[in-house]
This record gives structure tokens, C-alpha cells and sequence, in this order.
């Protein structure tokens, strides 16, 4: 298992992932940088997803889309804000519509990743993703699991926290 | 409703598309039943089954205004803020795991170093 911690702050809701990799940093790197590589992990199995563009500038586009077991397509831009190869990258995620321009009024959260050098060889990523409301991170969710991106296993474990109603 | 139960009508609730998408539009904003019945083709019972398979998983609810009854996502109960992030840790864990397969990838491995 790569993670070594998580840290939710739903305050500021914010969600902090980090990750140990047994690779160089300039290995590591390059699953952001090379969208053939993207494309293997950003998607789940059943929702593997095609890169489109991919342009890793300050300003610059990446867009996918994601294809269901079913034939259903979901795609999503990433807006670039800073990128510093082959250590931090900063963008805004969002979903686009069947065209793949972004549609107005969808949630959006912005996405922190930062890759330092550990002894031997490996490398830590950290992946902070904020969100703008707790409306946005729900809708994101909803939207999530519309393109099979959360597992079963995380709304199951939801669905039985909530509070029993009489 | 005991947890199997609320497991079934929230699975239930979810596995149609149309439902989803209702969800999705109702958790930006309420709409009443006949708006929402405009929006896809299908009947106004239809929508109503819908909307009533949503709200007995604890999706939306519903409120009467005037003669309309008006469709909102429950945002508020439907999961806290904590809640939410722990599917979101979910969905960063894949996408951890599915890397460090790539990274452990012979294949790949060549094609960086050609």
C-alpha cells in the first residue's frame, strides 16, 4: 500500500493523501507529465480514461474523458496554475460537457501535488485537493459516482455511519 | 430502517442513470417535480417514482409549496463534510495503488529509458 497518510480537514475541507513510492522523482513525475501514463491510473479499470490534450504550462489544458462499461462517457478538464517539473503541480479539476468545454455551474476543487526525494531511491508525493463548500464536494461526489469513480465500498461504509431514523 | 435495508434502498437509488442525474441537479438546486419532468423524456409518474426512490434512500426531500412539491438534495444529512472525504480518501487510494502498479510496470520502465 503506497499511502502513508491521509489527513481530512473538513473545516477547511481539505483532503491531504500522501504516498511512498519506490521510484526516482523523475520516474514519479512522469505519470503527470506523460498522458499515456495518465491514462493508466487517473481512472478506475472500468472507467479507463482518454487524454485528449495535455499541455502541463502555467494557463495550459489537460482534457479527458472517461468511458463506462456501458458506453457512457464522462470527460473533465484540468486547468494549469503552476507546475516546477519534476516537483509541484497546481490545477483546477473540473467536469466538461459532451463538447469537453467546462460546464458552468459544476463543482470545481483545485489539486496540490508535490513530489520530494526520499533516501533510496523513492520518492513521497503529496496530493492536497481542496474544495470551495461542502454543496461542491457533494456534487462532485454524486458526479463521481455517476462516472464509477468511488468504490462501493466507500458508500456502504457512509451509508451505515448515518444515524439511524426511526 | 435497519442498515440492510438502508444498504438496498440507497444501492437501489443509484444504480439507475436517470435517478443520478435527477440527484445531480437537485444538489445544486431545488425543482419541483413537473420541472424535473421537463428536463428528461420521460412521464411526470415517472419522475415521480423516481423521486420517491431517492427520498426513501435519503437522497432528497421533498416540500410542499403551494400546489408543487418542491425536490431538494438533502445536502445537510445526506453526509458531513467528514463523510464526504473519507469517499473522496477512497477514490486518491485507487488512484495511489493503480500508480504504484505503473511505477512496478516492466513495460513502462523500458520506455522511459529507450
Amino acid at each position: 500500500m503506497p499511502v502513508i497518510s491521509v489527513v481530512k480537514d473538513a473545516q477547511a475541507r481539505t483532503l491531504t493523501v500522501t504516498a511512498r513510492f519506490d521510484a526516482p522523482i523523475g520516474r514519479v513525475w512522469q505519470v503527470w507529465s506523460d498522458p499515456r501514463e495518465l491514462e493508466r491510473w487517473w481512472g478506475p479499470p472500468t472507467y479507463p480514461a482518454t487524454v485528449t490534450e495535455h499541455d502541463l504550462a502555467p494557463g495550459g489544458t489537460v482534457a479527458y474523458a472517461m468511458t463506462g462499461p456501458e458506453g457512457d462517457r464522462h470527460r473533465g478538464w484540468w486547468r494549469v496554475r503552476a507546475v516546477d517539473p519534476p516537483r509541484t503541480l497546481e490545477f483546477e479539476d473540473g467536469f466538461a460537457d459532451a463538447d469537453g468545454k467546462p460546464s458552468p455551474d459544476t463543482p470545481t476543487a483545485v489539486i496540490r501535488v508535490v513530489l520530494s526525494e526520499l533516501a533510496g531511491d523513492a520518492t513521497q508525493m503529496t496530493i492536497t485537493t481542496a474544495w470551495a463548500s461542502v454543496e461542491a464536494m457533494e456534487q462532485m461526489l454524486a458526479m463521481g459516482m455517476e462516472a464509477g469513480m468511488t468504490a462501493a465500498v466507500g458508500q456502504i461504509d457512509a451509508l451505515l455511519d448515518l444515524p439511524a431514523q426511526a | 430502517m435497519a442498515e440492510a435495508e438502508r444498504a438496498d434502498a440507497l444501492f437501489h437509488a443509484l444504480a439507475d442513470p436517470t435517478r443520478r442525474a435527477i440527484l445531480t441537479v437537485v444538489l445544486q438546486e431545488a425543482h419541483s417535480v413537473s420541472d424535473l419532468a421537463r428536463r428528461y423524456p420521460i412521464s411526470f409518474p415517472a419522475v415521480h417514482k423516481h423521486v420517491g426512490a431517492l427520498e426513501r434512500a435519503g437522497l432528497v426531500t421533498k416540500t410542499r409549496h403551494g400546489r408543487e412539491q418542491r425536490v431538494r438534495g438533502d445536502v445537510a444529512t445526506l453526509r458531513s463534510a467528514h463523510r464526504l472525504l473519507d469517499d473522496l480518501e477512497v477514490l486518491w487510494r485507487g488512484r495511489m495503488d493503480r500508480i504504484e502498479q505503473l511505477l512496478a510496470d516492466p513495460t513502462e520502465g523500458a520506455r522511459q529509458c529507450p
